[in-house]
């Protein structure tokens, strides 16, 4: 491969890409991203490109093996081009009758359809579902057109073309006033705007500057970005590098934790093509700009996604937030001005400079533009990674994309932004997503996480979790973080089990204070913000535990019993034979009870009770009621007597 | 360099420009508390302890004074409720790790604070990093060092290093903010069960 030069060198090139593409060609486009290759994406890989041999079309058909398409309750997922014809939940053994019925036959397989769960009806295309139909897929959605180990791919779908406007068509500094007035920011947690920051550094001082890409998410439940490295490399390394030439830095780095091996493989793979290519490197497409990529895999420590405790990992220290007031654009890695945005901020920027900041700004709300992507989990239907844009209000990502709850049951919150997020009660689902928004209901935009949760869900219990999780995750380095969550954790883990105590909120309310007003970095600051949400918005879920050591979503194990209701039990054995604690006395015809002392909580007869009887029900805060008579017990069945 | 003119607790006080608050507030006589600050060592901002609450156009915020940098017509109240509450529940947190140490017993005296306040876990150790960062900076031999991090973080020799650097030095011991011997128990039982087989032998 010769290096591409110029612009009009990579027009030609493209051009040459597209001749030899004929779009009515059979393309068979299969989710390779991590989620679907856990769901055995690679087996099916494995039996299409058998099958296609088998079935004699070796040529006729094209494989693509793409990135994430969001969708991953259903992955892994097929989707037949030119028609657009979509399959869910395919096994190696549908892969022979897709071949010779849709392939060859020109037929859909129904089975394999997705079915609206609203109407019952079946929908052939991509872009009918109501998942994707509600969607603004203007980051995400290449991820379903390309292979991300194919930089032809990229190049097909327009690639690159952005670099070649900004390095040959536009100074330095217009591509920062672009990407300022398109006020784009920052996608990984703060939402500090990108152009800003990159403006301070421009206007620091000294020859070295960095960029660096965030790929550090370590959120629970989060993959946006993971997904987007994995699925669209290219993107993100142009974006990069569209950065580095506004802000005057040759060099960059992509901290990636070392858990997302295939964005790994993927993107030191795109770096080594782009070399090849000539995006990359010295007198890039022969504008004179320089610039490098270097890969660093992070040890997965979750402060590591912390501005200051990145930069301190990449130097090859203990990954600890540093003390400064001042900020890393102007000092940053190894005392350099240092641009730091995450994976997903990067890859907006190829799309600003090549359609403009009034394009981009045409999306969203006042405060924030464009589009979002949110990895939407928990208690709902469609479980997968959705972009919508800026504004839209969570009621329709929740119930018109994510298909609301499953199991009929009721919604009570979503934990946005993470571990140190909070949770959005339903009173404010009307909310329109976004920067500002959510931080003023007490939560934060963060990276995108978004968990969903229903009425089974205990608040506490739940502020509890994140407290755990960033508990074992603090760098340790300041008090009020360190030793702060330490009792933190310790009095909600009391509260849920039963001994809390009066006074307990009011001094986690301290704590929290102490945390906001005094942690060395965002981490810490925000590390109560689970707790505090939860408090402001279901403060009596904690006053019951408190007080009445009562959980009212029947969740916290310590605060329930579980109680077998005798005018409901119809003495079938079910919960009987199914206990594994042998806690169930009773036989046939005789009502069944539940011996508290042997009974571990563990909910199997609560499940095994047949729907129809509903006999075993949980109850807290109220004794268990006491044994009926023994001659009360034995049922006497109608059918019997005649 | 020219001089920076701030005020503290209503004091003026003259500073070079790259100074802290911390750094100028001490040298016109007014106090505040500190745990991890040494004169010798880069500024840590671990403790928080050295708390201040900054006006600045009308509104108030806290920064910690041992990293933030001086600047022209700064207000800052090295008191304050807020502070004091801060400052109240870090020694509290603390207390719980080193009820007995003098330094923390006289400070929790200063804002009330109450060495009951949290269930004890007697580590001793509050993570200040003085002998961490004594040794790597000063002394620059790197013998003692942190290990794990979170609530498991520890303070730990490493032997190779300790059998050769340690007997002659001790510098580190007596800057222990709260147990003059917290270092030579840490560096004792380095040395005398030096790898993890001999650890798990002794029954540790």
């Amino acid at each position: 491969m010769a290096q591409i030069n110029t612009p009009a060198e990579l027009e030609e090139f493209r051009k040459g890409i597209l001749s030899k593409r004929d779009p009515d060609k059979p393309c068979v486009t299969l989710c390779s991203g991590s989620a679907c290759n856990a769901s055995g994406s690679t087996d099916v890989a494995a039996a299409l490109f058998e099958e296609i041999e088998k079935q004699g079309l070796g040529a006729a058909v094209d494989i693509r093996r793409t990135g994430c398409h969001g969708f991953c309750e259903r992955g892994p997922i097929i989707v037949i081009h030119p028609e657009e014809i979509c399959y869910f939940n395919i096994e190696p053994k549908d892969v022979s009758e897709i071949i010779s019925e849709t392939i060859k036959g020109h037929k859909v397989v129904e089975h394999l359809l997705y079915t609206d769960p609203a109407t019952n009806e079946k929908i052939v295309h991509e872009s009918e579902i109501p998942f994707y139909k509600y969607q603004e897929r203007i980051v995400f959605g290449s991820n379903s057109k390309i292979d991300p180990k194919s930089i032809d791919d990229y190049l097909a779908i327009g690639g690159y073309s952005a670099l070649a406007k900004a390095l040959t068509g536009m100074s330095a500094e217009q591509v920062l006033q672009e990407v300022k007035k398109a006020n784009l920011r920052g996608r990984g947690g703060g939402g500090f705007p990108a152009g800003t920051k990159w403006e301070g550094s421009r206007n620091a001082g000294g020859e070295i500057k960095y960029v660096i890409v965030n790929a550090d998410e370590g959120d629970p439940g989060a993959y946006m970005d993971r997904s987007v490295l994995e699925g669209n490399p290219h993107s993100v390394l142009e974006g990069l590098t569209i950065g580095a030439y506004a802000v005057g830095a040759h060099e960059g780095y992509i901290y990636v934790r070392q858990e997302y091996p295939l964005a790994v493989e993927n993107v030191n793979m795109a770096i080594r093509k782009a070399e090849e290519y000539g995006f990359l490197g010295k007198n890039i497409l022969g504008s004179g700009f320089d610039f490098i990529v270097k890969v660093h895999q992070g040890a997965g420590a979750f402060v590591c996604g912390e501005s200051t405790a990145l930069m301190t990992a990449l130097e090859g220290r203990a990954g600890e937030p540093r003390p400064k007031y001042v900020r890393s654009n102007v000092v940053g890695l190894w005392g350099r001005p240092s641009v730091l945005n995450n994976v997903e901020t990067w890859a907006n920027v190829p799309l600003i400079i090549n359609n403009g900041a009034d394009w981009f700004t045409k999306l969203g709300t006042e405060s924030s533009k464009g589009t979002k992507i949110f990895s939407l989990v928990g208690k709902i239907t469609n479980t997968g990674l959705v972009e919508v844009p800026m504004g839209t209000p969570l009621r329709d990502i929740i119930f018109k994309i994510g298909g609301g709850i499953p199991g009929g049951k009721k919604f009570k919150a979503m934990q946005t932004g993470g571990p140190s997020g909070g949770c959005i009660p339903e009173e404010l689902l009307d909310l329109p997503v976004g920067f500002d928004e959510l931080t003023r209901a007490g939560s934060m935009m963060g990276s995108g996480g978004m968990i969903v949760m229903d009425e089974d869900t205990c608040m506490p219990d739940v502020a509890r979790y994140f407290l755990d999780f960033l508990t074992d995750e603090s760098c340790g380095k300041c008090v009020p973080c360190r030793e702060g969550m330490r009792q933190m954790l310790k009095i909600l883990t009391d509260i849920t089990q039963g001994r809390g105590k009066e006074g307990d909120i009011e001094l986690l309310e301290q704590l929290a204070e102490t945390a906001q007003e005094a942690a060395l970095c965002a981490l810490g600051k925000s590390s109560p913000n689970p707790f505090l949400s939860t408090l402001k918005y279901f403060r009596d879920e904690y006053e019951a535990h408190v007080k009445e050591k009562r959980c009212p979503a029947l969740s916290c194990k310590e605060l329930i019993n579980y109680y077998i209701d005798p005018s409901k039990c119809n003495a079938c054995t079910t919960c009987a034979r199914k206990c594994p604690a042998e806690a169930i006395i009773g036989g046939k015809n005789l009502i069944h009870m539940i011996d508290q002392e042997k009974c571990t909580k563990c909910g199997t007869c609560f499940e095994a009770c047949p729907p129809k009887f509903r006999a075993v029900t949980k109850i807290s805060g109220v004794p268990v009621p006491p044994p009926i008579p023994e001659e009360a017990r034995t049922i006497v069945r109608e059918s019997k007597q005649k | 360099m020219s001089d920076i003119i701030l005020q503290i607790d209503g004091k003026e006080v003259k500073a070079a420009e790259g100074m802290t608050v911390l750094q100028a507030a001490r040298s016109a006589g007014i106090t505040i508390p500190t745990l991890c600050f040494h004169e010798k060592l880069e500024p840590y901002g671990g403790c928080r302890l050295c708390i201040v609450e900054l006006e600045s156009r009308g509104s108030t915020r806290l920064v910690v004074s041992c990293v933030y940098p001086v600047e022209k017509n700064l207000v800052v109240r090295t008191r304050s409720e807020k502070v004091d509450r801060i400052r109240k529940m870090i020694l509290q947190l603390l207390l719980a790790h080193a009820p007995d140490a003098f330094d923390l017993q006289d400070l929790a005296q200063e804002y009330g604070a109450d060495k009951n306040r949290f269930e004890k876990e007697p580590s001793f150790c509050i993570h200040c990093g003085l002998c961490v960062r004594y040794c790597a900076e000063v002394k620059k031999k790197n013998a003692v060092g942190f290990v794990d991090r979170g609530i498991r973080k520890e303070i730990s020799f490493i032997p190779e290093i300790a059998a050769h650097e340690c007997w002659d030095c001790k510098e580190c011991f007596p800057l222990c903010p709260t147990e003059a011997l917290q270092a030579a128990f840490v560096l004792t039982k380095a040395l005398a069960f030096s790898s993890p087989s001999l650890e798990f032998a002794a029954g540790e």
